[in-house]
């Protein structure tokens, strides 16, 4: 899977118009620059929501890819909600938390100094 | 001249976009407290004003996202998201490149940061100046600190970058303002949005309105993401103002959770006389 990529073309449909309006036209082939899975591609052109959650697309970018679906705020919630109860916990990005490398680095040297 | 304002405020989209959506009663109180904060804010004679910020995926990404950046450019223009959206209309806010500039080479004395003579203002901008300057007549300077994506920097270093803009500050003859914008708890744009820790805003505000270094950095980030969700990341831009404060202490004019926002809201201020 490749988050990163997929986050990317998000950032880059909400900041640009033109991107939006060729996204609204052709959903595959504006993906094409991007190094998505077919998953996540699948997800981008649906859109499913809840998938993209699910993937771990950071919420501060994916409200604004439902809100240019035109998706209300409480569906916004509701199908987050349902991406994760029909696909399982976040696999990957902030949300995923199973500690990314910075915290688990500081916690780990907090420990072992506490242990000397 | 020595700073002349130093406070904190909420920034969530919600604040205007779903304001229709929020128990009234509330919602004015707040607004009135912005109220009271641009009137304090224009009874300072600032000339310029600083908004530390932590912006959401609208100018910086992961393919090169600065630590902190400093905007140095003669406008910004805003919102970035949907003017519907947010129900904030398109602006033009006023820059001023020149002091931004002195500002910045002041503060790479001790803090390396990045610059950007392009910023498009998202509503962790946009929103605090709907209501702090309204007609949009006060140059702004934006300073960005990443609180969205890990890794993020350590809250000394945010401390760190508050004490080098308050050294910047103090070194130029104009007046200057600093807001911070941010947290405190919340659960932002996530299933779990309108969720608030107030026992652990109350207890961060009450560390913040101390100027209480030591207990201001105390915090780490799996524990704040924990008890206060990964908006609470962006306490690095309350502590940043209190390092600017240069140990005044402080008073919150406004704290009330309103989950419709997703955000404790914070209005609050330190005493520099």
């Amino acid at each position: 899977m490749s988050l990163y990529y997929v986050q990317k073309f998000l950032y880059e449909l909400n900041r640009d118009p033109d991107l939006q309006a060729a996204y609204m036209a052709d959903r595959r082939d504006v993906l094409r620059p991007y190094e998505v899975t077919e998953e996540e591609a699948d997800a981008l052109i649906g859109p499913d929501i809840g998938l993209l959650f699910h993937l771990g697309v950071n919420g501060q970018i994916l409200m604004h890819f439902a809100a240019l679906h035109q998706i209300e705020w409480a569906d916004y919630l509701a199908l987050m909600r349902d991406g994760v109860a029909r696909h399982g916990p976040v696999r990957e990005g902030v949300y995923a938390m199973t500690g990314y490398e910075g915290v688990d680095a500081r916690r780990s040297r907090s420990e072992s100094d506490e242990g000397a | 001249m020595p700073l002349v304002y130093a406070g904190v405020c909420s920034h969530a989209p919600g604040i205007t976009g779903r304001a229709d959506q929020a128990d009234p009663e509330v919602r004015d109180r707040f607004y009135a407290a912005f109220d009271g904060m641009r009137a304090d804010i224009e009874e300072s004679g600032a000339e310029a004003l600083v908004v530390i910020a932590a912006e959401h995926f609208a100018n910086f990404f992961m393919d090169n996202m600065p630590t902190f950046a400093i905007g140095m450019a003669d406008f910004y223009d805003g919102p970035i998201e949907d003017p519907g959206w947010l129900a904030i209309d398109r602006f033009r806010a006023p820059g001023n490149r020149d002091l931004s500039r002195r500002i910045i080479t002041e503060v790479m004395q001790t803090v390396d940061v990045s610059y950007a003579e392009e910023w498009r203002f998202d509503h962790g901008i946009a929103v605090p100046l709907h209501f702090v300057t309204p007609r949009f007549d006060l140059p702004i300077i934006p300073v960005n600190i990443n609180c969205q994506g890990p890794p993020l920097t350590p809250l000394p270093r945010a401390w760190a970058l508050g004490e080098a803009l308050r050294r910047a500050a103090d070194s130029v003859p104009e007046r200057i303002a600093v807001i911070g914008t941010g947290g405190i708890s919340h659960w932002p744009a996530t299933p779990d949005s309108g969720k608030i820790n107030e026992e652990w805003d109350r207890e961060f505000l009450d560390r913040w309105c101390r100027n209480d270094h030591d207990a201001l950095v105390d915090y780490d980030d799996l524990g704040i993401y924990a008890d206060a969700g990964q908006g609470g990341f962006e306490i690095r831009t309350f502590v940043a103002v209190s390092a600017a404060a240069g140990g005044a202490s402080g008073t919150v004019a406004f704290y009330a959770p309103i989950p419709i926002f997703a955000v404790g809201c914070t209005i609050a201020s330190y005493d520099l006389a």
